[in-house]
């Protein structure tokens, strides 16, 4: 049974045709083009990810920006060696990724709470140095690893020969894999991916998960092997991260180990929370904020701001722009941190809570304990 | 210690000290099949710790527990329930985030599906018997009323009951209760009287921790008390009743509560 009711049948489609025209309706945000709808895409994917994970098991990891990493680099040796389209890349990536999950998994997983949180740290910085130096010759060290007009491409060069010396594009055969058409790529994943969160989130698995969350002892008690389900959430969740790196390489082929960061893996945590802990589409919001504003923010710098206050008197323009640069362009890190705290602070649930709480003052008749999360 | 073939479950000579506390000394312990033994003693006696030791959540310092023959030292707590053990604690341990019927419906799907299973694309409402199963045992329990509801926002009293539907639908051949009837009224532990007398019916066998002297010489076959960490007497309930040390002990020393 794929989907097992109307309303599941209902959110999924709504889902698709939210992100399918993503193009349209972000338009009079000034979001409506193909980069950062690409990256609506892929991060969305990722925590969808992230949030079967952290949102059902309760465990917080912070290390999965190492699989985004590992996906990549994954994706872009299949590039190397095998061939440009980027459907056999993607397979890979995730083999790849789900390696790594499983063996940071396995030894994670055998503590709990703070503990675990600080082994996942750990050895996904373990990862990055590894990366970054140690392995040069497999992930290029500080230069990124990138494709070069004399890589193998085995497959690529038995099928047809690359003519010309400029480097081959990647093609989902033979589409483009960049602009519009990566995005639409990317949209159609991420609408699968969220198919499958939908499943997990209303399986007996899920339900599990979730009871893990609740009471692990109880679990234990009820005859549960509590670890395996972690370790089955933990890899499950390291394979979605190693899909979104690996789709990151197929729309520019190109793969840093700054990918694999410690704030790599905290963005998540936080898009996470903010958009709303272990609810179906919160993560995908707080995904779309932090993604929108980094946009938004991230791109004014000094002269920017005077001109967009040039409006008003010289002196008030300049003061304003003086206490509000620190906010933006390098400093959009700090706005951030300041949105990040506010919803904590009031909105522990994170935007879904504010969603719910609208949603309850709008409607007219109550119903007590809502215990399906489907929202 | 017995040889008796109807033996079920044995505890043999088992010993826990916390510190410098002596909380189990020697405590031997066989019940047949189909039997209800009580365990009584003062608060402190070492009852819970008996059973945490039975459900693998402390590991004796010397001695065996042996359920149908096979030692359950140094098992799993799943492992242990997986062959049969179930539990009902005296604080409640249920899933206050789930609403009830889940509560029960994962307790049913462990016995049915084992340790593990990788299920995710298997729709929960697919699960038509499992849950007509828990919905029977929260109608049982008299808390079917409840069944949508989140289990955090149950009276302590209710919250027991949801626990025992949660080992009941288990089917469980040895069930352990540790004091399942505390914090209940006066009628709601009658009710608990009634299912665990339906539940004896049905041969499951059952060792009960009770303060509740009207709860115990309702249902115990057999009475062990337990003082300071040691068996001090064991008998029928008449047989304990009468027991000078034990009244001394316990019974009427009015330290229950
Ligand atoms: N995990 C533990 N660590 C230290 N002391 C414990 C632990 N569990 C129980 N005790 C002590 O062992 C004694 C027996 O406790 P318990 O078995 O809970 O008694 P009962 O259930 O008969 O009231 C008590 O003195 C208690 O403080
Ligand atoms: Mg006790």
């Amino acid at each position: 049974m794929l989907l097992s009711s109307r309303s599941e049948l209902r959110t999924l489609l709504i889902f698709a045709a939210v992100v399918l025209m993503m193009p349209i309706w972000l338009l009079p945000l000034g979001a409506a083009y193909p980069d950062l709808l690409q990256k609506f895409a892929i991060f969305g994917i990722f925590v969808i990810g992230y949030n079967l994970f952290f949102g059902l098991t309760g465990y917080l990891s912070f290390g999965h920006a190492t699989f985004l990493g590992v996906g990549s680099y994954a994706a872009v040796w299949c590039f190397k060696l095998l061939t440009v389209n980027v459907l056999p890349a993607i397979v890979f990536g995730i083999l790849v990724s789900g390696f790594f999950a499983a063996v940071i998994g396995f030894i994670c997983l055998r503590r709990s709470g703070i503990y675990f949180s600080i082994l996942t740290l750990a050895l996904a910085q373990m990862c990055y140095s590894l990366a970054y130096s140690v392995l040069t010759p497999i992930t290029n060290g500080e230069t990124s690893l990138q494709m070069e007009a004399h890589d193998a491409r085995l497959l690529d060069s038995w099928i047809a020969p690359h003519v010309g010396d400029g480097l081959p594009i990647t093609h989902l055969f033979g589409i483009p894999m960049s602009g519009y058409p990566g995005f639409y790529f990317c949209a159609v994943i991420l609408i699968i991916s969220f198919w499958f969160s939908i499943r997990i989130f209303n399986s007996p698995f899920g339900l599990q998960l979730r009871a893990i969350k609740s009471n692990q002892e109880r679990m234990q008690y009820s005859g549960y092997n509590t670890r395996i389900y972690l370790f089955s959430a933990f890899l499950i969740s390291g394979m979605y991260a190693g899909l979104a790196g690996s789709l990151m390489a197929a729309i520019d082929p190109l793969a840093g180990a700054e990918r694999m960061q410690w704030t790599a893996s905290g963005e998540v945590v936080l898009m996470t929370i903010l958009g709303g802990v272990g609810t179906l589409i919160g993560p995908m919001l707080g995904v779309g904020v932090i993604k929108y504003f980094e946009n938004i923010f991230s791109s004014y710098n000094h002269d920017a701001l005077l001109e967009s206050f040039s409006f008003l008197p010289q002196p008030l323009a300049e003061a304003l722009t003086f206490v509000v640069s620190p906010f933006v362009g390098e400093g959009w890190h700090l706005t951030l941190g300041i949105l990040f705290m506010l919803v904590v602070i009031f909105l522990p649930g994170g935007i879904m809570e504010g969603v719910d709480r609208i949603r309850a003052r709008f409607s007219r008749h109550k119903q007590p304990q809502q215990t399906e999360q489907t929202t | 210690m017995s040889d008796s073939a109807s033996i079920i479950f044995n505890i043999d000579n088992v010993n826990k000290t916390f510190g410098g506390l002596q909380a189990l000394s020697n405590v031997n312990l066989a019940v047949e099949e189909g039997q209800t033994r009580a365990i009584i003693g003062p608060n402190g006696a070492g009852k819970s710790t008996l059973l945490n030791v039975c459900v693998g959540r402390i590991a004796p310092d010397t001695g065996v527990v042996r359920f149908r023959g096979q030692s359950l030292t140094g098992r799993t707590p799943h492992d242990i329930n997986q062959l049969g053990v179930a539990r009902v604690f005296q604080t409640p341990e249920i899933f206050p985030d789930l609403s009830l019927l889940q509560n029960v419906m994962i307790s049913a799907f462990s016995k049915r599906d084992g340790a593990f299973r990788f299920s995710p694309l298997k729709a929960l409402k697919a699960e038509r018997q499992l849950y007509e199963e828990s919905m029977h045992y929260l109608e049982d329990l008299d808390i079917a009323e409840h069944a949508e509801q989140l289990a955090a926002n149950l009276s302590r009293g209710d919250k027991r009951r949801l626990e025992l539907a949660m080992c009941l639908v288990q089917h469980p051949r040895l069930l352990l209760l540790d004091e399942p009837t505390a914090g209940m009224s006066r009628h709601d532990t009658n009710r608990t009287i009634e299912i665990l007398k339906k539940i004896k019916e049905r041969g499951m066998t059952k060792i009960i921790i009770e303060h509740d002297m009207h709860v115990v010489f309702s249902l115990a076959d057999r009475i062990s008390v337990l003082a300071q960490g040691a068996i001090i007497a064991e008998g029928l309930p008449e047989e304990v009743r009468n027991n000078e040390k034990v009244q001394e002990a316990y019974l009427g020393g009015g330290q229950h509560d």
